[in-house]
């Protein structure tokens, strides 16, 4: 997994509650078996002109060229929210987003940013929007700062603003690029042994 | 006299203590988990993903698979699917599970059907285990008195690789019903209100234990269909205490303990419930005689109300979002939601598809027909109830009323590039999302309960299934 410590890149103000993970990457749009491939399709129902189509709708944001080389998404509450897909997150990586900064996060679309390299960051409603209204006035010079090591967001006019992950683990993960997977094997031992002891107490679990 | 106990506990703490492998300083558990189950859509990719980090699935045993999201749902399917590239899904989940010795049930198997369907019904989910499944509607499962969440693929590959997952312990809340449901009022209205009362983000951060006389008064299916909507009310998860109707459900199950270790398991399963006296975070009270047939007007499950209401004005904090919806479905604030003419009715989905539910809305349809115009479609969740509701003849009460009947799966609760109702098309469904474009290209959907969906597609509008009756 790509690592995320720090990042001071254009912001793409979406502050929208409730934007599904269907409308990040429609159903329609995830055509293979596979992680990559989706950034054409993100957002593509709000991006384009028709259903399927490419033709670009020019009010969207990521249609205008100030926001070319966007890596942050200012989003609304509950963002994520709906399926589980990760294919939401996986499109947004693709697209060139290193983080999502919103008020409040659906938990399956959070730990998907967390294991897939993409820094969520909770900012109360207020904060989030007054960074939108600063992006907006300027969006390719109003850029935004997400640093995980220091846990602050810096917005355009030099504020900063405080946040922290869910949990430790989850910033060392994500601040290192550390497969989940090794650092959980590396408790193996543990592991077995609670299966062991489990299979006297529950036998019927263990088929 | 009883002794008070000392110290009380959740259902919820009982389950997370009896899973918990390690907990590191920051508050995240190491969980073990008892069961994973995939599907094609999501599955496929974990398991990819695990061959290619040089992997393997650590207990293949308590791995299961289904094909639902992307095959099709008509009669003589097979492996090519209207949605373009699908075949690709179903072709490398099946070369996957096989490679990997995990159990899945395909197409032509009768056991195949929408995961949360199958599981319980194969037994796959008993009380007290730990379930994930790389969909938002594993919540479903919690009704068995699991506690069963969604996850993304790359959790349930970790799960798949270690037999864990390593959560934050979610915050505990309790939503009583007390009191009985009215005639015609189900499971689906109770999730509706509660929807509507609580908003989509009532449940977030909580694992949700449903309790009081009207959840105990409710059958393993309605549960089922309670607890399939904690994922709408944005919670971690939704439970429900094992009790004598879950035990009688899951006895006899492919997948369920037999003989001595099915007496063990029941014991143990007894004593998983929240004591007296155990603290929640939060606590939620509702009055089931409160509750009545409900449908969603909006874009947002929330966004409910009774059948005989009228569309909402908005408040001024929800205006902008209000006023999307409105404009999205093509309804005005104050106009009845009743009469609203439909161009397609669906009855499905984990939400509703058991035999219960079919068997409620063919009551309704027998000796009705559906209204001229409407297209109508019936899918059962899984082959074993689409063939018990063929026993009861239930298949021929919907066809003669104009119902397709179709092969199990997701089919058109959610759209993917296939098959999909009309573009803007207006669709009364018993499913659990009406998103935008959720069903079709700017569809229209409007969720209830299978009976309103029933006596929608006879009125060829929405309707009360209660005045039909009459
Ligand atoms: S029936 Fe619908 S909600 Fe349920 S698992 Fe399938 S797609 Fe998801």
């Amino acid at each position: 997994m790509e690592a995320f410590v720090r990042m001071t890149a254009v912001a793409a103000p979406l502050v929208r509650a409730n934007i599904d993970t269907d409308i990040i990457i429609p159903s329609r749009e995830m055509k293979s078996v596979s992680k990559t491939g989706l950034k054409d399709g993100l957002f593509a129902g709000w991006r384009y002109t028709a259903v399927g189509g490419r033709d670009p709708k020019p009010d969207f944001v990521l249609n205008q060229p100030q926001y070319a080389g966007v890596g942050i998404l200012l989003a609304g509450e509950n963002v994520g929210c709906g399926s589980s897909r990760e294919h939401a997150v996986w499109a947004l990586h693709e697209y060139g987003f290193r983080a999502v900064v919103a008020p409040s996060f659906n938990p399956i679309f959070y730990n998907n940013c967390v294991r897939n390299g993409l820094c969520p960051v909770i900012l109360p409603a207020d904060v989030v929007a007054a960074i939108a209204a600063q992006v907006e006035a300027d969006p390719a010079y109003a850029q935004v700062t997400v640093d995980l090591e220091a846990q602050k967001v810096t917005a355009p006019d030099g504020s900063e603003y405080g946040f922290a992950l869910n949990n430790e683990e989850d910033r060392i993960a994500l601040l290192n690029g550390y497969d989940a997977v090794d650092l959980t094997l590396l408790h193996k031992g543990a592991i077995d042994a609670f299966i062991a002891g489990d299979k006297g107490q529950r036998p019927w679990v263990y088929l | 006299m009883t002794t008070p106990n000392p110290s009380p506990t959740t259902l919820f703490d009982k389950l997370w203590a009896q899973h918990l492998i390690q907990m590191s300083d920051s508050g995240a558990g190491l969980i073990a988990i008892d069961r994973v189950f995939l599907h094609e859509r999501t599955g496929g990719i974990a398991l990819k993903s695990l061959r290619a980090a040089g992997r393997q699935v650590a207990d293949p045993a308590r791995v299961f698979g289904t094909m639902d999201h992307i095959v099709d749902t008509y009669t003589g399917r097979n492996d090519d699917t209207r949605m373009p590239g699908g075949r690709e899904f179903i072709v490398q989940t099946r070369e996957a599970a096989r490679a990997e010795g995990i159990t899945i049930f395909d197409i032509g198997d009768k056991r195949q059907g929408i995961v949360h369907v199958v599981s319980p019904e194969q037994g796959i989910v008993l009380p007290g285990l730990t379930v994930v499944c790389p969909d938002s509607h594993t919540c479903t499962q919690g009704a068995m008195g699991a506690l069963a969440w969604g996850v993304g693929s790359t959790e349930a590959e970790h799960a798949l690789a270690t037999r864990t997952l390593r959560i934050n312990r979610p915050k505990t809340m309790r939503i009583m019903v007390n009191g009985v449901l009215g005639v015609g009022v189900t499971a689906k209205d109770l999730a509706l209100t509660l929807l509507a009362r609580h908003g989509s983000r009532g449940g977030q951060g909580h694992i949700v234990e449903f309790a009081g006389t009207a959840i105990e008064a409710l059958e393993i299916e309605a549960r089922l269909t309670l607890c399939n909507m904690g994922a709408e009310l944005g919670c971690f998860s939704t439970i429900i205490a094992p009790d004598e109707k879950t035990f009688a459900y899951l006895q006899g199950r492919p997948y369920a303990p037999e003989g001595e270790l099915w007496d063990q398991a029941v014991a143990f399963w007894r004593t998983l419930k929240t004591d007296d006296g155990a603290r929640f975070d939060k606590e939620i009270v509702l009055d089931a005689a409160e509750v009545g047939p409900m449908i969603t007007w909006g874009t947002s499950p929330q966004q409910a109300i009774s059948i005989d209401d009228v569309v909402p004005f908005a408040d001024e904090a929800s205006a902008e979002i209000h006023q999307r919806a409105i404009t999205y479905m093509d309804v005005t604030a104050g106009q009845p939601v009743e009469g609203l003419k439909i161009g397609s009715a669906f009855i499905g989905s984990c939400t509703n598809s058991r035999l219960s539910d079919l068997r409620r809305a063919a009551a309704i349809l027998k000796g009705r027909k559906v209204a001229e115009g409407v297209r109508a479609i019936c899918v059962p969740g899984s082959g074993l109830v689409k063939e018990a509701a063929e026993a009861e003849g239930l298949d021929k009460v919907f066809i003669e009323a104009g119902f397709e009947w179709r092969e199990p799966g997701c089919s058109m609760c959610f759209f993917a590039g296939g098959e999909s109702f009309g573009a803007k098309e207006r669709v009364v469904s018993s499913t659990n999302r009406n998103f935008e474009s959720r069903q079709g290209p700017e569809t229209r959907t409007h969720i209830a309960s299978p009976e309103v969906v029933a006596a929608s597609a006879i009125a060829g509008c929405l309707a009360d299934p209660r005045k039909l009756a009459a």
